[in-house]
């Protein structure tokens, strides 16, 4: 069953904390990968891998790009869910 | 019966699962080969998880090619797998962003050497390293981007590029007594992850887009995968030192 957006974020959060330590509180919808959490482009493909699994989605590559906050990640997983 | 029956390939480069060498991999195995990754550093855990989505898993080694102890281990870390294996996709290259993007005539030696080093002389390394497990015959197959004329943005990396087909071309030479081809593919330009690195990359899709007899797909990476296949299998048996080219026909256009 598909999972709710905050179900989505509580889950990301989770992939987002094990790669990087940043507390799981602090991964909120309006952070910036890369100017608030200083997330790298190394751990950002270790993110996206970890969330096609967890979630069993796929995110192209190019759609990456697009993912410029959480909120954009959580959106983007939750309508690929179907 | 795949033209890769029995063979087993070590394979250097696989990241996502837009790389080259991941279309190699899945094809290889499609086509009848046993094949062992290799990866290194922060990428290693993300080799990893994407072998999980080859048709069989395959072993992941850890090889940073510009690591000596990496290197003194190779063989070893490769029996652990396989007792000998049959070829080797280099399919690995880094430039510093220095190095690429229009910047030629300001980069350091110290980038530029970082880029020679990863890019061109990792393929002797490697293959020199991994030459007591190379069976007679064996076939090495490496990916390039034709150096022999200059290119908008990519600069060092074209510099480096020049270097490792030369390479190839000496490894040729000094490998063929024992049975080892050496021989490059030299591919059109290819959204990978590898590609989103240089600036202005855009500027070389539309060439191949406009220009290519046959067309070109920026996003199709099992061309490239499929002329490799073929350079490692026997069908390739006389034939080493060489670069061909699939690239829609690019190279052989004038305008």
């Amino acid at each position: 069953m598909a999972l709710s957006q905050e179900e989505v974020l509580v889950g990301l959060a989770a992939i987002v904390t094990d790669e990087t330590g940043i507390a799981t509180e602090a991964i909120q919808l309006d952070k910036s990968f890369t100017d608030d959490l200083d997330i790298d482009s190394i751990s950002m493909m270790t993110i996206v891998v970890n969330a096609e699994d967890k979630f069993d989605v796929k995110i192209p590559d190019e759609e990456v790009k697009n993912l410029l906050t959480v909120g954009d990640a959580v959106n983007y997983i939750t309508k690929a869910q179907g | 019966m795949g033209i890769l029956e029995g063979k087993k390939i070590l394979i250097t480069g696989v990241l996502t699962e837009a790389s080259i060498a991941f279309s190699v991999a899945k094809l290889a195995q499609e086509q009848g080969a046993e094949v062992i990754l290799s990866s290194f550093g922060r990428m290693l855990p993300i080799t990893t998880k994407i072998s999980e989505r080859l048709p069989k898993t395959a072993p992941v080694i850890e090889l940073d090619a510009t690591s000596q102890d990496d290197l003194d281990a190779l063989s070893g870390r490769i029996k652990q797998h396989f007792d000998s294996i049959d070829g080797i996709v280099h399919a690995i290259a880094f430039a510093p962003q220095t190095a690429l993007g229009g910047n030629f005539l300001e980069t350091p030696w110290s980038d530029v050497s970082t880029a020679v080093e990863v890019s061109a002389y990792s393929l002797k390394s490697i293959t020199v390293a991994a030459k007591p497990v190379l069976n007679n015959p064996s076939s090495i197959v490496g990916l390039t981007f034709d150096a022999t004329v200059s290119w908008p943005v990519y600069d060092w990396m074209g510099v480096a590029k020049a270097a490792f087909e030369s390479t190839s071309r000496y490894l040729a030479r000094y490998l063929g007594k024992d049975g080892i081809r050496v021989n490059l593919i030299s591919a059109g330009p290819l959204r990978t992850t590898a590609a989103k690195g240089i600036p202005g990359f855009a500027t070389m899709e539309e060439l191949w887009t406009d220009r290519a007899p046959l067309g070109w797909d920026l996003t199709n990476t099992e061309t490239a995968a499929r002329g490799i296949i073929a350079l490692l299998s026997d069908w390739f048996p006389a034939t080493t030192g060489e670069m061909i080219h699939v690239d829609g026909g690019m190279h052989s256009t004038g305008a």
